[in-house]
C-alpha cells in the first residue's frame, strides 16, 4: 500500500510541474526522462523480473513507432486507435521472438544475441520496403489536438508520457504482489526449481516478453507523436536498445522504482555534461559507459540496492 | 501409486537407465539406493518429467505421465527436490516457499500464509525473512523440502535430502520426513545415508549400472549378496561370508 501511495505522490508531483514552470527546456527534459523511464520499465519486466536479458528492445520500440506512423500516414487512422494496434503488434512481435527462442531453450547471452539480431533484421526490412518509407522515413502530419494525440504545448505530452509511466509503475508493483510476478521471479532465479514447483516456465516467459513488448511499443508510439518523424535507424537502431537497459541497470534491476531513478540520474548527468563540455558532442555517452561499468563493478543492485543496504 | 514400466534412457553410448520397472506403494517411505553413477538421479529425472525416456512409461495414480512436462506433473500431485539445492537465492525464505504455495493459492496473502504454515512444519519459521542465499546447507535442504511441500503433493521425490548434513542435522531432519509421510504424503527418496534408509524406509530398490539388481526391506537388502558386490566389488560377498563362518 505504501508503494501505491508513493506512485500517487509521484504522479501528482510530476503533473504539477507545468504549473510551476512553463520553460520548454525543463519540460522537455522531464518528458525525455519519463520516456527513457518507460523504455526502462518495459525492459525491466523481461530482464529485471524475468531474468531474460534483451539487447534488442528496439525491435518492439520500432514496431510500435512504425505501426503508429504507417497507420496514420498511409491509412489515415486516428493516433489513439493506432496506439492500440501498436500495443497489440508489440505484444505480437514479442510473442513471436519469445516463442522461437524460449521453445528452443535459449538463455543468457544467446537470447540477448537473438533479440539483437531481430532488431537488425527489422531495421534492414524497414530500410528496404516501401510502405515504411524505406530509408527516407515517415513523417506524420502536424495537427495538434488531444483527440489526435498531438499537443501544441509540452504539457500535453508530459501528461501522456506520465500516464504511460504510471501504468509501468503499476505493472511493476503488480509483479511484486501477484502470483504471476512470483512465478516470473522464480523463473529468473532458477528455471528447474520453478518447473518442479508447478510453474509453466515457457508460458511465464512468453507472457513476460509480450507484456514487455507492448509497453515498449507504447514508447515507440509516443516517440512518433512527439517528434512526428521516424526512420529505420531511429526505430530499430541499437541506441534505443541501450537506452532501455541503462536505466534499470543503474537504478536497480527488478525493482519498481529502479528504471525511473536510473533514467533520472542518466538524464540529469547527460544534461550536466552537455552543459559543461558543449564542444564535444557525444561526451555524455562516454559518461554513461563509464557509469555503467562502475555500477556493475561496485553496485550490482543499482542505486536502489544502495538505499536498501543503508536502511536495515 | 507411481509405476515405472521398462524405463530406459541412453546418453550417447552410456545406458544410464536400462529397463527399470518399479511400483511405489502409496502411504509409505521407500528408497532408491545404489553406488555413485548408478543412474538414480537420471531415474528421478525420468519420473519427474525433466528428461524424456527413450523407452518405457510412467504412470501416476493411473494417469500416463510419461511425456508430460515437470510443471504438469507437479499439478497432478507429484513433485521433487534437487540433490544440488536450487533456492531462488535473491528471494527470502518466505518468498521461496510462496512460489510453491501459489500452485493452489491465487492470492498473494493466502500463498504467504500457506508458506508460513509449511515453514513451521519443517522448522524454518525463524528464518522466514532471511534471504535464501544466507541459509546453511541444512537450512537450504529444509527449504527444498518446504517449497515442495507447499505444492501439496501426494507423492514427493527426495533426491539426497540428507547429503552434506552432519549426524546431528540428520537426526533433526529424519522426524520431519517421517511427519511428512504421517501427513499422508508418499515419499520416494534417493539416499546414501544408510542409517536413514534403515530407519525410515519400508521398501528399498537398488540400482547399479542403470539396472535394478535387488529390492526388498532394508534388512533383506543389507544382506543381499549382489548389493554387497555392487558397493564393495566382485567376490566380496563370498569373502565376507567365509570370514563370517571362520
Amino acid at each position: 500500500m505504501r508503494q501505491l501511495a508513493a506512485i500517487a505522490a509521484f504522479a501528482t508531483a510530476v503533473a504539477l510541474l507545468p504549473a510551476i514552470t512553463s520553460s520548454g527546456v525543463v519540460l522537455n527534459i522531464a518528458i525525455m526522462t519519463l520516456y527513457a523511464a518507460l523504455l526502462g520499465q518495459a525492459w525491466n519486466i523481461l530482464a529485471g523480473f524475468g531474468g531474460q536479458f534483451s539487447f534488442g528492445h528496439a525491435v518492439f520500440f520500432g514496431t510500435g513507432a512504425y505501426a503508429a506512423a504507417v497507420l496514420q500516414a498511409r491509412f489515415g487512422w486516428n493516433a489513439w486507435a493506432a496506439l492500440t494496434a501498436a500495443l497489440a503488434l508489440g505484444a505480437g512481435v514479442g510473442g513471436f521472438i519469445g516463442a522461437l527462442s524460449f521453445r528452443y531453450g535459449l538463455r543468457g547471452s544467446y537470447f540477448a544475441l537473438v533479440t539483437l539480431a531481430f532488431a537488425e533484421v527489422f531495421r534492414i526490412l524497414a530500410n528496404n520496403v516501401q510502405f515504411t518509407g524505406a530509408g527516407v522515413g515517415l513523417m506524420i502530419k502536424l495537427d495538434p489536438g488531444a483527440a489526435r494525440f498531438q499537443f501544441a504545448d509540452k504539457a500535453g505530452y508530459l501528461y501522456v508520457i506520465l500516464a504511460f509511466v504510471v501504468v509501468g509503475l503499476l505493472v511493476s508493483w503488480w509483479l511484486k504482489h501477484s502470483r504471476y510476478g512470483a512465478w516470473l521471479q522464480a523463473v529468473r532465479d532458477n528455471e528447474d526449481s520453478a518447473a518442479a514447483l508447478g510453474v509453466n516456465v515457457f508460458a511465464v516467459k512468453l507472457q513476460a516478453i509480450m507484456l514487455s513488448g507492448a509497453l515498449t511499443a507504447a514508447a515507440g508510439v509516443f516517440y512518433v507523436q512527439y517528434f512526428q518523424y521516424i526512420d529505420p535507424s531511429l526505430a530499430y537502431g541499437p541506441a534505443v536498445s541501450v537506452e532501455a537497459l541503462l536505466g534499470p541497470i543503474i537504478g536497480g534491476l527488478g525493482t519498481v522504482w529502479g528504471p525511473i531513478l536510473g533514467a533520472a540520474v542518466l538524464h540529469l548527468l547527460g544534461e550536466a555534461t552537455r552543459g559543461l563540455v558543449s564542444s564535444l558532442p557525444g561526451v555524455n555517452l562516454i559518461v554513461y559507459g563509464v557509469l555503467l561499468v562502475l555500477m556493475i563493478m561496485f553496485l550490482p543492485r543499482g542505486i536502489i540496492g544502495l538505499v536498501k543496504c543503508s536502511r536495515p | 501409486m507411481l509405476e515405472a514400466l521398462n524405463l530406459s534412457k541412453r546418453f550417447g553410448g552410456l545406458a544410464a537407465v536400462q529397463d527399470v520397472s518399479l511400483s511405489v506403494p502409496g502411504g509409505a517411505i521407500t528408497a532408491l539406493i545404489g553406488p555413485n553413477g548408478a543412474g538414480k538421479t537420471t531415474l528421478f529425472n525420468l519420473l519427474s518429467g525433466f528428461i524424456r525416456p527413450d523407452g518405457g512409461s510412467v504412470r501416476l495414480e493411473g494417469h500416463d505421465i510419461t511425456r508430460l512436462s515437470p510443471h504438469a506433473i507437479c499439478r497432478l500431485g507429484m513433485t521433487r527436490t534437487f540433490q544440488i539445492v536450487q533456492p531462488f537465492a535473491a528471494q527470502t525464505v518466505r518468498e521461496n516457499i510462496a512460489v510453491g504455495a501459489h500452485l493452489h493459492h491465487r492470492g498473494r496473502r493466502e500463498a504467504i500464509a500457506a508458506a508460513e504454515d509449511v515453514a513451521r512444519r519443517v522448522g524454518l519459521h525463524a528464518q522466514l525473512d532471511k534471504p535464501a542465499s544466507s541459509l546453511t546447507i541444512a537450512g537450504r535442504k529444509r527449504l527444498e523440502l518446504a517449497r515442495a511441500l507447499a505444492t501439496r503433493p501426494r507423492l514427493l521425490l527426495l533426491d539426497e535430502v540428507l547429503a552434506g548434513l552432519n549426524p546431528q542435522e540428520i537426526n533433526e531432519v529424519l522426524p520431519v520426513v517421517r511427519a511428512i509421510r504421517d501427513g499422508g504424503v508418499t515419499v520416494l527418496m534417493i539416499e546414501h545415508v544408510m542409517q536413514a534408509v534403515m530407519n525410515l524406509c519400508e521398501h528399498v530398490w537398488v540400482l547399479s549400472n542403470g539396472r535394478l539388481i535387488a529390492q526388498g526391506t532394508p534388512r533383506e537388502i543389507a544382506a543381499h549378496p549382489q548389493v554387497i558386490e555392487a558397493y564393495l566389488g566382485h567376490g566380496t560377498a563370498g569373502r565376507l561370508l567365509t570370514s563370517a563362518h571362520a
